[in-house]
């Protein structure tokens, strides 16, 4: 589904990835880990092309979206991406949120529109808080929503950045629990996260980045009970 | 105390002349009228320049989420650049005296000379408060919309314009005061607005103190008018944030 191929990118003089190649295919759940500063959430970003690679290239669905010539607007259509600090829209009610990209973009009617975001708030049980803004809903609440805006468009593919790392602790779960559900459903998902239980329950596969490379990969039992790199070994000391 | 009283009653006889005499008043409200109509056109001129490079440089920044570099784009981010800094750069009297006696010596209707002047010149600040307005919505709002699969125009005209909005409109408000108490420099190039009119009966009369203060009282008592109502609107605007 997404080939990239020797995926480099640098800020000025600061590498931050250095010659990435990874395959991910259709209905996988691949989970990112790894220091700050590794370069997991700029990987991530540059799937979508929020960050411009600096070389190398990446292919989705046969498409080279590193290509100049390739509609990067149609491309990110098909890929739903939920940040660290939710990014909803303030300015627009929980309903306009999800509705807004489906109609500009002529995917769906106002009425048809209107009709999805109902169906799936329903589904984080959310059902109620259409018409409500976003400065009024909880952290979770917010994440929940902005996955459920990425949802509407249909997309074949699930970018997460952290989704996690800005709650409180406890609406964590709620949050986890739709991405399982998210997951079971099939959906193609790439993960960058610090919550481990997940990535060895939902993932069926885990990255280990460091210094803008992948060090290790491999199924999460595998990866957590065996790890083989001792930066690895020193990454999961620390953090389980 | 007989001097105190040939003072005052001297006092009543200045502004007897300086407004009442022959109707004088009305040469007043015509300056007032034109001082009004100068700022209202400049500022118009100035938003609707201001705006065009405000657009310019904003999606000259913002093109990391586009990919391209867009040459035009550069070229004209290029130009809008030395606007700005030329503009703001040097005094708005000096400017009037160029566009007078370099750029338009021909022309004879000075206050439309003054509406350019003031309107090119206001444009360069109208245009650094609309993109520090832009500037000041988060970057992942466009993010969000931009992984949405939403252009940069559609991203711009639902997400960060009405964000910036808020953060515009009161900047504008000053920007008119400035604006307002500016246009008395268009008496320099021969304008007819409040000040010519009073500084000509000042001359007629041989008596300036009555006329500036009368003219200065005016400016002051509109300033404070709209000072008043833009801290409404500010109160307004700050109320929709609280829903």
């Amino acid at each position: 589904m997404i080939d990239v191929k020797n995926l480099s990118k640098s800020f000025g003089k600061h590498l931050v990835l250095d010659g990435i190649s990874e395959h991910i295919a259709p209905g996988e759940k691949v989970v990112v880990i790894g220091p700050s500063g590794s370069g997991k959430s700029t990987f991530l970003r540059c799937l979508n092309l929020l960050e411009l690679p600096t070389g190398g290239n990446i292919t989705f669905d046969g498409v080279e979206i590193t290509s100049p010539k390739t509609d990067i607007n149609a491309v990110r259509r098909q890929m739903g991406m939920v940040f660290q600090h939710f990014n909803l829209f303030p300015n627009m009610t929980i309903r306009k949120n999800i509705t807004l990209a489906p109609v500009r973009t002529g995917l769906m009617k106002q009425d048809e529109a209107d009709e999805e975001a109902k169906r799936l708030l329903d589904r984080v049980g959310l059902g109620d808080r259409g018409e409500s803004y976003p400065s009024q809903l909880s952290g979770g609440q917010k994440q929940r929503i902005a996955i459920v805006r990425a949802l509407a468009m249909k997309p074949k593919l699930m970018l997460f950045d952290e989704p996690t790392s800005a709650l409180d602790p406890e609406m964590v779960g709620e949050v986890l629990e739709v991405m399982k559900e998210l997951a079971h459903e099939g959906m193609t998902m790439v993960v960058v996260t610090h919550e481990m239980g997940f990535a060895r329950e939902v993932g069926t596969r885990v990255l280990f980045m460091d210094g803008g490379k992948i060090l290790e990969q491999d199924e999460p039992a595998a990866f957590f009970d065996h790890p083989k790199e001792d930066r690895t070994k020193e990454f999961l000391s620390k953090v389980l | 105390m007989s001097i105190e009283i040939t003072w005052l009653s001297k006092l009543g006889a200045q502004f007897q002349r300086a407004f009442l005499e022959g109707d004088r008043w009305k040469l007043y409200l015509q300056g007032l009228g034109v001082t009004l109509e100068l700022t209202v056109v400049a500022l118009i001129l100035g938003v609707i320049l201001g705006l065009l490079v405000a657009i310019v440089r904003t999606a000259h920044d913002q093109q990391r989420l586009d990919r391209r570099q867009n040459p035009l784009l550069s070229i004209l981010n290029v130009i809008c650049q030395i606007y700005t800094t030329v503009i703001r750069g040097t005094p708005m009297l000096v400017q009037l005296f160029i566009w007078t006696f370099v750029l338009l010596p021909a022309e004879r209707n000075k206050v439309l000379v003054g509406f350019i002047g003031l309107g090119v010149n206001s444009g360069a600040y109208v245009a650094e408060i609309i993109r520090g307005g832009l500037m000041s919505v988060d970057s992942g709002q466009s993010e969000a919309g931009r992984s949405l699969g939403l252009n940069y125009v559609d991203t711009m005209r639902f997400i960060v314009i009405p964000q910036a909005f808020k953060n515009i409109l009161p900047s504008l408000g000053n920007e008119f005061i400035t604006l307002f108490k500016d246009t008395s420099l268009v008496q320099a190039i021969g304008g007819m607005e409040m000040l010519y009119y009073a500084y000509t009966i000042g001359g007629r009369t041989f008596d300036y103190m009555p006329p500036l203060l009368g003219i200065a009282a005016m400016y002051l008592a509109i300033v404070i008018i709209f000072t008043w109502l833009q801290g409404r609107l500010e109160r307004r605007l700050r109320q929709s944030d609280r829903r």
